[in-house]
């Protein structure tokens, strides 16, 4: 090579300083074991109801095997907008208020990046999942993650939020109920970090993917409240209630504005949805809510269950009231959340995930999905509570 | 919690009454309570396990029959059916619209069994017009259980 030139960098700055984090060494280090039982899992253990796929198939051998609509079919969006209308008590016109997405993954995606100029922040509830952070990355935005605490049940507590809320803020992630903390907000909180967005002239995105799956009272969609449906966009899917993670089919709805400005990226980038997931999708919003309801008993069930061993096992875990998970805290044992996980993995051929995985404000948590069959379950937790014995005994 | 003890119950009738409390968030106690209750309101009226009933010898032949009925001025089906009930060949009896009136489920140990039931017992009944007997070739699906194999899918050990 000629001159003193030092090689030009092949990967864009904001890309290669995305952090890559330990998490990937522990989830390597679970894939390559055998005969683990998994409470790692973020997807539901059932598989998608049949009537759904059966639907899938069906539009197929009819040969729906074409592109769509950009914003996906109209058949899908007017039974998303029927659905949030009877079931959120949300109102969106399915011609312009409504765009079916590659899961909720690429909805996150298209509502930063048309929202966000570089430099601007975001705010959001962290521990959080995962994506969070990197998307606002990768949009050139600056993530600012509030941390939730156990003595507030992990939901978002306003006067945090006021904090850190500065000139360039300009717009504010919820999820709840929450990946990984199954929190929810109750109705006085939720009202006032409504109020705190109006005053502060926010845009919101509230992703409520988990939102069926919840098991006791908690406030309407934020969307609802007072002067927020123009600042909002919803953000859903079909991946957590109905089992159907690998369809990757989401959605969002909010003010045709926002909506059609995430319609360019989406028009150039992922042109539709595929049809057969979007015809598997709207089949469950027409007739597939009694396999829902049956689901989230079922999770309900191991939800009591799972809490109940955590804290006889001798972690203090909260009882979420929602999502399919438990965030025990882990600090009695001395631990950090990556030491915990590894070696419950090692020990006793557990996998849970540790905290930090949803940023460093679950340090001193591990999650578990209750995603799992009862049967696991019990075991899993068995193990977990010889684990935390032998430790005391160490 | 009546309804959510029954749902259990009608997939592990075997689940014991602390298990219950545990998924349902309560006491043993309440949930011993509530199924005495529906036991003595005979709204649980047995409990049995599903096995593969090819296993039994009585239960290797299993034949469905249609049976036409005359009914009677009094009492209508219900007498001939009553009777019919009693025999215990029959292991379940449905009255019927449609084109015939009664389905009678037969088990027994070969097809002689099943044949002679129904030809010296069944269609020489007084009110019994005709029948029509189907045997049972395979099963596929017994009480809401699936009985061949499904494949398992592998799937990612963990996940975000
Ligand atoms: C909070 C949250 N948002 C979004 C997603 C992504 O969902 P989808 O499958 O719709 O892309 C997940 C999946 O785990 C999640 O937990």
């Amino acid at each position: 090579m000629k001159g003193s030139k030092s090689p030009r960098k092949r990967v864009a700055e904001h890309i290669s300083s995305l952090p890559k984090s330990g998490i990937r060494d522990f989830f390597e280090l679970v894939n390559t074991m055998e005969d683990v039982i998994s409470l790692g899992i973020g997807e539901p253990d059932f598989i998608t109801p049949w009537r759904i796929r059966e639907n899938a198939v069906y539009s197929l051998e009819k040969g729906y095997t074409s592109y769509t609509s950009n914003l996906g079919l109209l058949s899908l969006r007017k039974e998303i907008c029927k659905y949030l209308k009877s079931d959120f008590g949300l109102s969106y016109a399915p011609e312009k208020e409504c765009i079916v997405t590659v899961g909720v993954s690429e909805a996150l995606d298209l509502a930063i990046r048309a929202i966000i100029n570089p430099g601007e922040e975001v705010i959001y509830n962290e521990p959080c999942y995962v994506s969070y952070p990197c998307e606002i990355k990768m949009a050139h935005g600056i993530p600012v993650p509030v941390k939730t605490r156990e003595e507030h049940q992990f939901a978002i507590f306003p006067n945090d939020l006021r904090k850190a809320i500065t000139p360039k803020t300009k717009l504010l992630m919820l999820n709840f109920p929450c990946n990984p903390t199954g929190a929810v907000l109750d109705d006085k909180t939720a009202a006032e970090i409504a109020e705190i967005a109006v005053e502060n002239d926010l845009l919101v995105i509230t992703d409520e993917i988990y939102s069926e799956l919840s098991y006791e009272k908690h406030a309407p969609s934020i969307a609802s409240y007072p002067g927020m449906k123009e600042r909002t966009l919803f953000l859903h899917g079909f991946s957590k209630a109905f089992a159907m993670t690998g369809f990757r089919i989401g959605y969002a709805c909010g003010p045709a504005d926002l909506i059609d400005a995430m319609m360019k990226i989406h028009q150039y980038s992922m042109l539709c949805a595929p049809i057969t997931a979007q015809k598997a999708a709207e089949e469950a919003l027409k007739h597939g809510k009694k396999d829902m309801a049956k689901m989230r008993e079922e999770y309900r069930e191991r939800r009591n269950v799972i809490v109940k061993k955590l804290n006889e096992a001798g972690l203090k875990c909260l009882m979420p009231k929602g999502a399919f998970y438990v965030f025990p805290n882990i600090t009695s044992t001395g631990l950090t959340s990556m030491e915990f996980a590894t070696r419950l993995l090692r020990e006793q051929k557990v996998a849970v995930v540790p905290g930090t995985a949803f940023g460093p404000s679950g340090e001193g948590y591990v999650r578990a999905a209750y995603a799992a069959s009862m049967e696991n379950i019990i075991e899993a937790t068995e193990k977990i509570s010889l684990f935390v014995k032998s430790l005391k005994q160490a | 919690m009546k309804q959510e003890i029954l749902r259990i119950l009608t997939e592990d009738a075997h689940i014991s009454a602390a298990r219950i409390a545990e998924r349902l968030d309560t006491t043993e106690k309440k949930v011993e309570k509530v199924i005495k209750q529906l036991e003595k309101d005979n709204v649980i009226i047995g409990y049995k396990a599903i096995i593969d009933e090819s296993i039994l010898p009585e239960n290797a032949v299993k034949a469905i029959i249609e049976v036409k009925v005359r009914p009677e001025r009094e009492g209508g089906f219900d007498k001939l059916a009553k009777r019919l009930s009693k025999f215990p060949e029959v292991s379940s009896l449905y009255l019927m619209s449609g084109g015939y009136d009664l389905q009678v489920v037969v088990k027994g140990e070969n097809l002689q069994d099943v044949a002679s039931f129904v030809s010296s017992k069944l269609s020489t009944m007084d009110g019994v017009i005709s029948t029509a007997t189907h045997f049972l070739l395979k099963k596929y699906k017994e009480s809401g259980k699936i009985l061949h194999e499904e494949e398992v899918n592998e799937r990612l050990k963990i996940t975000p």
